[in-house]
């Protein structure tokens, strides 16, 4: 029998990425790069106004502009259903039509009103100038406790409010917290604080603007969507409700793709219209997004005021937390942006052991850009509140903030799989030993005495520290869950495995990455498992002709939930391949051996590679009697649980008190995402994560005016940091696998997001605790910084 | 219409465009050359970064009448006899990328960098890069790729 050289392992190594090199030598595939012949353009009039009545638009104008094929209203273009809205949270929700193309008013400047088709970019840019529309203007309301005020204007006027609807632990939790919080606050002895901070509204800004090609097969009556999307899978299935094509007649493609963060994970009006018109037209239609229309077209995130009460004894033990946050959803509900508070329901208490925990939110509508998923969903915001609460409880109490957090840690040996005070079950952590090890490579103490030294001397930049020892759920997520919280889907994904003739292997995903290296980590997962070359391993994704059923890329999903079907359909292989092997070897299959590709009878030196078993199964010509021919397998996977990865983040900044400017000086990571399949990746994800999460911090921040006009509505306006603006970080880790899969492994993807905003501007009021400074709402801009060093000072 | 004549990565080409076409256009639509990717309409993100006269511009921020006569290198042509451009390589090596749409315009402003200043420090590198941005990688490791061109020794 033929035996090959054991392969070299390559799971856990720095393995260079596949993807790159199309990317590195401009070949990359971007839904802009893609030209079909007889190709229209697409471009849609937008509102200007924030709320407007539309009482009639003319597109007569720009009909009559050579080159330009159709101009339509919204009553010209007709949909069967509106935009879909996945996560009805509970039944008190009010969910508003969305219409792709608003019909009696427009809702939010940028909301999209009506389209023009020609022959060329330029000529639809042009035609779009010659659409008259006949607006009203209406009153405006852009500020969530504004919205919710008496004789606010409202968005949706069939509600008569701006109450889109609210949840609670108490009431809608499927699992019990421990217990309700009121008598804790009720408690002469106890200590209370209650902090209240407001989280800016962030525009993602993935460096692709968003586009889609829609290709008509006329002679099929099939479609071929090419979307800059997150979400291949789940934009066939909404548009199928949205255009009435039947789902079978979608192709929905998501070819490389320029970054998401969440902004992608969405149904837009524009995938819609693309699809309606190439239906209508019966020919290819191709949109492209401006930078501008993405400020106010493509969905934000964030926007939320967030009350936390925490409860303690006098020597630092947490007793009850309860929060109550009030979430901007915009103009509309998207497709789940009710349910992003409540990716963070659970999570408010962090990585805190308490007696009791309540928390519950309220969406609210205003004229604005709707938000929705934006990096970590959720969970950020959670982290935040609880992070900036424990600091202020440590002052309260004048504690250090190590030692109050060293106190209320969830313990090591209460875990595997142990019951929160919110009531999930979280796999494994190590709250303690990442705290620890930050510990370690920080300093600590020496900066403490550095310190208190500039403090003394009165002069220079103050030193401040700030941590944030982060926990959250993510590998999204158990389909019975998912169902118990009203969610429209399921939570599961696929993996297709199979062996070429010629011994290499081809892999089918149902995520759908953007940037993250799936491929790469795949390919490493499978040539491991079954004992070939990692680059005889091709991983496709992203294509629903090629991979049918998937459930895409978000919520830290594709290694924990992708990558493990993808171990499982290994083991598939594994298993039908040791069947042939024994009958090959004329063995029982107990006796064989599986290492790095051979089957190797145990205790001799016969063998079969697993390449050689995969050309039988080819040819068929000796099979045993009940054996299909071909090696492969096919998976779905439902995760049995989330996955929790944890760490903590340490910021150093330097802040100057006569001008309020912030630099970081150090910026320390330490995460723990279980067992990790290439540790590059890990860091890369960790190092753009906190990026993020610096700029949510100290740069960004989406302001509007009283008539609901976006003021930082380019990339000149919203700060976006560049090289200069971002430290360099230290990221270290340690690692506690997961029980619930057999790899052992957690997500990263949103870990830096959500661990990076409460550690700076923990450290930027320590910076300034002496002085008597408590808060800065982010981002701590030097004004922001400045005022607030003035206000303790006066 | 106007002609326009212009050498793009070592090949003539003359071209008609509209007074008003971005020399971004002209090389992506009209010369097919789709590395060079748009990301804003403000000359702010970098994508679009290319080349003339061996001098990083950004594409957009030209109309292509204005590149009459002149030499264009774009992303495609920095590769020579089918060998990366080191910069290529230690993008790849330094793990300088993840979704790759920053990433052609990133590497030939980076490129033009090392040509003024062989070897930069950290900052200098920063700063010299800060027409360029990145959402996926936080930075570091474009510094890194950077660093690992100019012969610098790149911490692990």
């Amino acid at each position: 029998m033929s035996v090959a050289e054991p392969t070299t392992k390559v799971v856990g190594t720095r393995q260079l990425r596949k993807e790159d090199p199309e990317l590195i030598t401009g070949r990359g595939r971007y839904v802009d790069n893609i030209s079909v012949p007889g190709m229209l353009w697409l471009g849609i009039v937008r509102s200007p106004y924030a709320h407007a009545r539309i009482n009639g638009v003319d597109t007569s104008r720009a009909k009559e502009l050579d080159g330009v094929v159709a101009a339509y209203t919204a009553e010209e273009l007709e949909f069967g259903a509106p935009l879909f809205m996945a996560w009805p949270i509970n039944d008190q929700i009010k969910n508003p039509p969305h219409w792709p193309l608003a019909k009696d008013k427009a809702r939010h400047v940028g909301d999209p009103v009506a389209v023009v088709v020609a022959e060329s970019r330029a000529l639809a840019a042009d035609a779009l100038e010659r659409v008259d529309v006949d607006w009203e203007p209406l009153p405006v309301v852009t500020d969530v406790k504004a919205a919710l005020a008496d004789g606010a204007p409202v968005v949706h006027d069939e509600f008569g409010t701006n109450d889109a609807g609210s949840w609670s632990i108490e009431a809608d939790s499927p699992v019990p917290s421990r217990g309700r919080t009121a008598p804790f606050f009720d408690d002469p002895d106890l200590v209370k604080i209650k902090e209240e901070y407001y989280l800016a509204r962030l525009i993602p800004n993935a460096i692709e603007p968003r586009g889609v090609v829609v290709e008509p097969n006329v002679a099929m009556g099939e479609y071929v969507v090419y979307s800059s999307t997150q979400i291949p899978h789940i934009l066939r299935t909404t548009l199928t409700i949205t255009c009435g094509i039947p789902e079978a007649k979608l192709r929905v493609v998501a070819p490389d793709v320029g970054g998401g963060f969440g902004s992608k994970l969405e149904v837009y009006p524009e995938d819609a219209i693309c699809l309606a018109l190439a239906a209508k037209l019966n020919r290819p239609i191709k949109w492209i997004e401006e930078r501008s229309e993405n400020y106010v077209a493509t969905r934000h995130g964030r926007e939320m005021y967030q009350q936390i009460e925490l409860a303690a004894t006098r020597d630092g033990v947490l007793k009850a937390v309860r929060g109550n946050l009030t979430a901007s959803m915009g103009a509309y509900l998207r497709l789940v942006s009710p349910g992003i508070p409540m990716l963070g329901a659970w999570l408010y208490h962090g990585c805190y052991e308490c007696d009791a925990y309540d928390l519950e939110y309220t969406n609210v509508f205003t004229n604005q850009t709707y938000t929705d998923a934006y990096r970590g969903a959720g969970r950020p915001e959670a982290t935040y509140a609880i992070e900036r609460a424990m600091d202020a409880l440590a002052r309260e109490l004048d504690m250090d903030p190590v030692e109050l957090r060293r106190k209320n840690f969830i313990k090591n040996d209460k875990f595997p799989n142990y019951t929160i005070a919110s009531g999930l079950t979280v796999d494994s952590a190590n709250y303690e030993g990442t705290l620890e090890k930050c510990l370690e490579v920080l300093g600590y103490d020496e900066l403490r005495a550095d310190q208190k030294a500039r403090r003394e001397r009165g002069d220079g930049k103050l030193l401040g520290v700030g941590f944030s020892t982060w926990i959250e759920m993510c590998g999204l997520a158990p389909s019975r869950v998912l169902s118990a919280l009203n969610y429209a889907a399921g939570g599961w994904d696929s993996a297709q495995i199979e062996f070429m003739p010629t011994g290499t292997v081809r892999v089918v995903t149902g995520v759908s990455p953007h940037g993250q290296g799936s491929a790469t980590v795949f390919a490493q997962i499978v040539a491991d498992q079954l004992g070939v070359e990692y680059d005889d391993v091709e991983v496709l994704h992203g294509d629903t002709q090629v991979s049918p059923l998937g459930m895409d890329t978000y919520g830290s999903r594709g290694v924990a939930v992708g990558g493990v079907a993808l171990h499982n359909a290994g083991e598939q292989i594994i298993a039908k391949a040791r069947t042939l092997a024994a009958h090959e070897l004329e063995c029982a299959e107990e006796d064989l051996e599986f290492e790095g590709g051979n089957f190797t009878v145990k205790g001799t030196d016969r063998s079969a590679n697993i390449k050689a078993l995969a050309f039988s199964s080819w040819t068929a010509h000796n099979l045993p009697d009940d054996m299909e021919p071909g090696l492969r397998a096919s998976q779905l996977y439902d995760p049995p649980n989330f996955s929790w990865p944890n760490g903590a983040h340490c910021c150093v900044v330097e802040v100057d008190p006569d001008t309020g400017s912030v630099d970081i000086v150090r910026y320390i990571a330490v995460d723990d995402c279980g067992v990790q399949l290439n540790p590059m990746l890990v860091q890369g994800q960790v190092q753009g994560g906190v990026a993020q999460g610096i700029a949510e911090a100290l740069f960004e921040e989406a302001r509007y005016d009283e008539e609901g006009n976006l003021l930082t509505g380019t990339m000149t306006s919203y700060m976006i940091p560049g090289p200069p603006e971002l430290p360099p970080y230290e990221i270290h880790d340690t690692v506690t696998p997961s029980p619930t899969n057999a790899m052992g492994v957690k997500g990263i993807g949103e870990a830096g997001t959500i661990a990076a905003p409460p550690a700076v501007i923990n450290a930027v009021v320590d910076a300034l605790s002496h002085l008597g400074v408590t808060n800065v709402e982010r981002p701590a801009t030097p004004e922001r910084v400045w005022r607030a060093i003035q206000e303790a000072r006066s | 219409m106007r002609t326009i004549a212009l050498t793009v990565n070592g090949i003539r080409r003359e071209l008609e465009v509209e007074p008003r076409q971005l020399l971004v256009y002209a090389l992506r639509e009209q010369l097919a050359l789709t590395g060079t990717n748009i990301g804003c309409d403000t000359s702010s993100c970098g994508a679009c970064t290319v080349h003339l006269d061996g001098e990083s511009v950004k594409s957009c921020t030209l109309l292509a009448v204005q590149a009459d006569g002149h030499e264009i290198t774009t992303i495609e042509g920095l590769a020579s006899n089918g060998d990366l451009h080191p910069m290529q390589q230690a993008f790849r090596e330094q793990h300088a990328l993840q979704c790759g749409y920053c990433t052609p315009g990133m590497i030939m402003a980076a490129t033009s960098l090392l040509q003024e200043h062989p070897s930069p420090t950290e900052d200098e590198i920063r700063h010299g890069l800060e027409g360029n941005l990145c959402r996926c990688t936080g930075y570091q490791n474009i510094v890194k790729a950077v660093q690992a061109v100019a012969g610098a020794k790149v911490p692990a």
